[in-house]
């Protein structure tokens, strides 16, 4: 857990005293990765660097699972965060072994345990050790780099890991890879993680809560889908951009909104039967056929079914799309879109039937969240206190 | 390909050349006239190379720290005008130097060391200087966030990453000093330069040169050491040349 109460930086400039970090209060709970959002100069890479003292705190304190870390020597409570910078900063005179166990040597842990630690990590960022562990950081690319600066940073197990921006520099195809590959090392690592990023695309996608900044104050502190929902004001808004109902889409799994109740057809029913079936429901152009293991097998549409005599079997269309139940909606609603298509049959594990999708449904759930802003203050204070 | 060939036409026409320069040495007798100043050369090459060792490890050893102190944060203030002040002292030519180090130490070898040691100096210092502070700051914060004591850093990172940029200051400034020390001859401290200054007073070009090519050779020798010694202590990572 970490906990920051009244942290406050103030930088002396030539041009006067400019506050950078202005009382920030706010809780990560353990096991949660929290992203610090906003645009630069807001303060949020200052809040992040005060926590390891990279930049001293003019007033307020940090306390780390409970305890306050102005006690703690600097270099102490150094070795006891992780720490993942934007420019990676992995020793170029050092193999990637020896990057990797700088901070177990630091803590003294003898050579055979941390030799051992330095083929763990590779393993856990999924790179060949035998290939990997004496070569130099300058023969690996960007992205191999990155996941090295995460293994150093890991590599000591400590309970808390702040990163700076880590995966800016990297292209977008090996970022999305690596936060991939991050949040599931994640879900078994459960480490309490500070995240700075100015990408709100980044931010939904990694964060349990997102700490939206501003010159300096905390103007937001929620989890993605609230902040989505119903941004405090104006700024947060605007930040999150116009589309934000869109990156909702990604939050929500199909899980949620699939309802029980689908009407099908098997292939020995007369299209006579599916007709009325299409007509008992509701359904405007088609409806589902499945098999008997009750998987889909294609679709009767209603056109045919009305101007056809004979058995569904032998006047099916394929299924143009489907979803599984753990699928977000920005994919069903992709299929949708794809398909020209307002509904999307939904299948279990197994690959039976278990329900649908429409559009209606999507877009319901969404704009049931989208509450109107309270009192439309502006005033970052009040909104914290929600 | 015709450059390749040009390559090799030349390479062969040199090798003939030398050929009949040795011949004609060896023919004109310049070769034996060469071989009677061994001894001296051999006494006075001794003497040129103690004075380049002492005064070269004396320089490295001061100019290596004050670099190391000049490029730490909290020197920030008073740094760069001592590097200016340093850089200043580089233009002023070796030769002054060694009378300026005379005049309050008289005669012999402690002036001749002294003098040489100044000019040494400052080339290390600055490369010094320069190298660590040409560390990526990105190291430094990483090194720092990882929880590396100041000294840690400095040697664990730092250091060797301005090693190359350390090593080429004391390649160029022992070069140098081996270039130098010839004058040294003037202030009473030998080495070669004893052959070369009586052999200009005396108009004779064979002992001129019997000075002057041993320390052509010495300089070559001494940077191929210094390059040497660079290429194995620069760690392989941040070695140019092993890349």
């Amino acid at each position: 857990m970490i906990q920051l109460d009244n942290l406050t930086k103030v930088f002396d400039t030539p041009k006067g005293a400019v506050v950078a970090a202005d009382h920030i209060s706010m809780e990560v709970p353990a096991g949660e990765i929290c992203i610090l959002l906003g645009p630069s100069g807001c303060g949020k890479t200052t809040t992040l660097k005060m926590i390891n003292r990279i930049i001293k705190p003019t007033s307020g304190k940090v306390f780390i699972n409970g305890e306050d870390t102005s006690g703690l020597n600097t270099q102490e409570l150094r070795r006891n965060l992780g720490y993942v910078i934007q420019q990676i900063g992995l020793f170029p005179n050092m193999t990637i072994e020896e990057n990797i166990t700088v901070v177990p040597k630091l803590l003294g842990w003898d050579r055979a345990r941390y030799r051992e630690r330095a083929r763990e990590m590779m393993a856990m960022i999924a790179m060949e050790p035998d290939a990997f562990l004496k070569r130099y950081p300058s023969e690996l690319s960007g992205g191999q780099q990155q996941r090295i600066g995460v293994a150093r940073a890991l590599a000591a197990d400590p309970p808390v890991m702040l990163m700076d921006e880590p995966f800016g520099a990297i292209d977008p195809i090996n970022r999305t890879v690596i936060q991939d590959e991050f949040l599931k090392m994640q879900q078994e690592l459960k480490k309490t993680i500070m995240f700075v990023s100015h990408d709100i695309d980044e931010a939904i996608k990694m964060g349990d809560r997102i700490a939206v900044f501003r010159e300096g104050r905390l103007v937001q502190y929620s989890t993605p889908d609230d902040l989505l929902a119903a941004p405090k004001n104006e700024f947060v808004e605007s930040f999150l951009g116009e589309d934000r109902a869109l990156k909702r889409l990604n939050l929500v799994k199909v899980r949620e909104i699939v309802t029980d109740e689908i009407g099908t057809v098997t292939p020995g029913d007369t299209l006579q039967a599916a007709l009325a079936r299409i007509d008992d429901f509701g359904y405007q152009n088609s409806i589902l056929m499945v098999n008997e293991r009750g998987q889909p097998a294609g679709i009767v549409s209603r056109s045919v079914a009305r101007t056809t005599k004979g058995y569904c079997r032998d006047h099916f269309q394929t299924v143009p799309a489907m979803v599984g139940l753990d699928d977000d909606l920005r994919k069903a609603a992709s299929l949708m879109f794809a398909h020209d298509t307002t509904w999307l049959p939904c299948v279990d594990e197994e690959g039976r039937v278990c329900g649908q999708i429409t559009q209606r449904a999507m877009t319901s759930h969404l704009g049931a969240r989208f509450r109107p802003r309270q009192g439309d203050s502006h005033h970052p204070d009040a909104a914290i206190k929600e | 390909m015709p450059i390749q060939t040009l390559k090799g036409a030349l390479r062969a026409l040199l090798l003939v050349a030398v050929f009949f320069a040795g011949v004609w040495s060896h023919s004109s007798g310049l070769i034996d006239d060469f071989l009677w100043y061994l001894p001296d050369v051999r006494y006075l090459m001794g003497e040129h190379l103690w004075l380049t060792a002492v005064s070269g490890a004396l320089a490295i050893g001061v100019a290596v720290p004050l670099g190391i102190v000049l490029s730490r944060p909290s020197m920030a203030g008073v740094a760069e005008s001592l590097m200016q002040v340093l850089n200043v002292g580089t233009t002023i030519p070796t030769l002054a130097v060694l009378a300026l180090s005379m005049s309050f130490l008289g005669i012999g070898t402690l002036p001749a060391v002294f003098g040489l040691f100044v000019a040494t100096l400052l080339p290390i210092a600055r490369n010094t200087y320069a190298g660590l502070k040409g560390v990526n700051p990105a190291l430094i914060e990483a090194a720092a966030g990882i929880g590396m004591s100041p000294l840690q850093r400095l040697i664990k990172v730092e250091l060797p990453n301005a090693l190359y940029v350390i090593f080429a200051g004391i390649r160029t400034a022992l070069t140098i000093n081996v270039g130098t020390v010839p004058l040294a001859f003037l202030i009473g401290a030998g080495g070669l330069g004893e052959l070369i200054f009586t052999g200009i007073d005396l108009y004779d070009p064979v002992m001129m040169l019997s000075g002057a090519i041993p320390t052509a050779l010495l300089a070559i020798v001494v940077d191929a050491i210094i390059a040497t010694v660079a290429f194995l202590m620069v760690p392989r990572g941040v070695n140019p040349n092993r890349a």
